[in-house]
């Protein structure tokens, strides 16, 4: 019995020891948000679509426990991305920032979204003037004249 | 009024024509290459135990004066066992100088899968934690790093090393490094 609790404690010590591994250095809970926040704007770039926040990559982890560091050490949020700008590139930045190669990015819809509204205007605008070109003819008149006054005399 | 109804159309065709280009061309590009801000620029000064003498230490300034290869790998990385031949190639051809960069590995495993597969390397540095790693910024071992001899990252081969590449691009370029400087 004694050596049953001996194992089951050893067990849950040991799993305890595993869980704590994966729990990143910050016991202090204000750190421990800026790091999340900042983790959150970044791409993990083993899992590409998740972010440092959500991934369980080595090199996630890693870089969680980096930017810990370098918080606690005094560094700002806009100093430590761009120190893994530099590693990594523009590409760790979950929102690219504007620059020449990504203005179509960032713009290109709103010029898509421009030219076809103004495609439809142009298309509109042109049938309104080749509709308005057609004036009636003397018959024509004469049968407009005919169903207006028909149509008053009915209730 | 006839011209503009055929620019128009035209025009709205050229954009779309031009949107599934760009576009097509994408789906035949890889994103897990990342190209390197690193490439041209100094590579990060790192000074790390030896992998096989934990007395020792390597310095990238050892490697000063000297066009080099920095290769990336682990012991538990599948892709490096593919790369492996052509590198053990490459570095018994004499042409470049391969120095080893033991990422995030156990130090008997590392010593191990040489004892094993053979080892092409000059010197191994070993990066435990994986420090050296994120300086370089690898995000996916292997890796492979051109250096140049003023300390320079001049080209970076993501994933395994292949014949072609070091024919195409390795050879000429350190051929080139050491014709130049």
């Amino acid at each position: 019995m004694l050596k049953l609790l001996a194992l089951l404690l050893a067990l849950f010590l040991a799993g305890s020891a595993i869980a704590k591994e994966a729990v990143p250095a910050a016991p202090d809970p204000a750190l421990e948000k800026r790091a999340v926040a900042l983790e959150k704007q970044l791409r993990c770039l083993v899992c590409q679509n998740e972010t440092i926040a959500d991934s369980r990559a080595e090199l996630a982890m890693d870089l969680k426990k980096e930017i810990r560091e370098k918080l606690k050490a005094g560094m700002s949020e806009e100093q430590i991305k761009q120190f893994l700008v530099a590693r990594y590139g523009d590409f760790v930045l979950y929102k690219p920032p504007v620059m020449a190669t990504t203005v179509p990015l960032w713009y290109g819809p709103f010029a898509l979204l421009l030219a076809a509204v103004a495609g439809l205007f142009y298309y509109i605008l042109r049938r309104r003037r080749s509709v308005a070109a057609q004036p009636l003819s003397e018959a024509e008149q004469a049968r407009v004249r005919a169903l207006l006054d028909s149509s008053e005399e009915r209730p | 009024m006839l011209r503009a109804r055929f620019l128009l159309p035209l025009a709205a065709f050229l954009v779309i024509a031009a949107l599934i280009a760009v576009l097509g061309v994408g789906l035949t590009l890889d994103p897990r290459l990342v190209p390197s801000p690193l490439i041209n620029k100094p590579a990060p000064a790192f000074t790390l135990p030896e992998l096989e003498h934990p007395d020792k230490t390597f310095s990238k300034k050892d490697m000063l004066g000297k066009v080099w290869l920095l290769n990336v790998w682990a012991s538990w990385c599948v892709s490096c066992r593919e790369e492996h031949s052509t590198v053990l190639a490459l570095s018994s051809s004499g042409v470049v100088p391969v120095i080893g960069l033991n990422y995030k590995d156990e130090r008997a495993d590392g010593i191990n899968y040489l004892a094993r597969l053979g080892n092409p390397y000059n010197v191994i540095a070993y990066d435990h934690d994986g420090r050296v790693g994120i300086n370089f910024g690898v995000y996916g071992v292997p890796e492979t790093y051109v250096i140049d001899k003023t300390g320079v990252i001049r080209y970076k081969c993501i994933g395994p090393v292949t014949p072609e590449i070091v024919r195409n691009k390795i050879l000429p370029l350190v051929k080139e490094l050491n014709g130049n400087a």
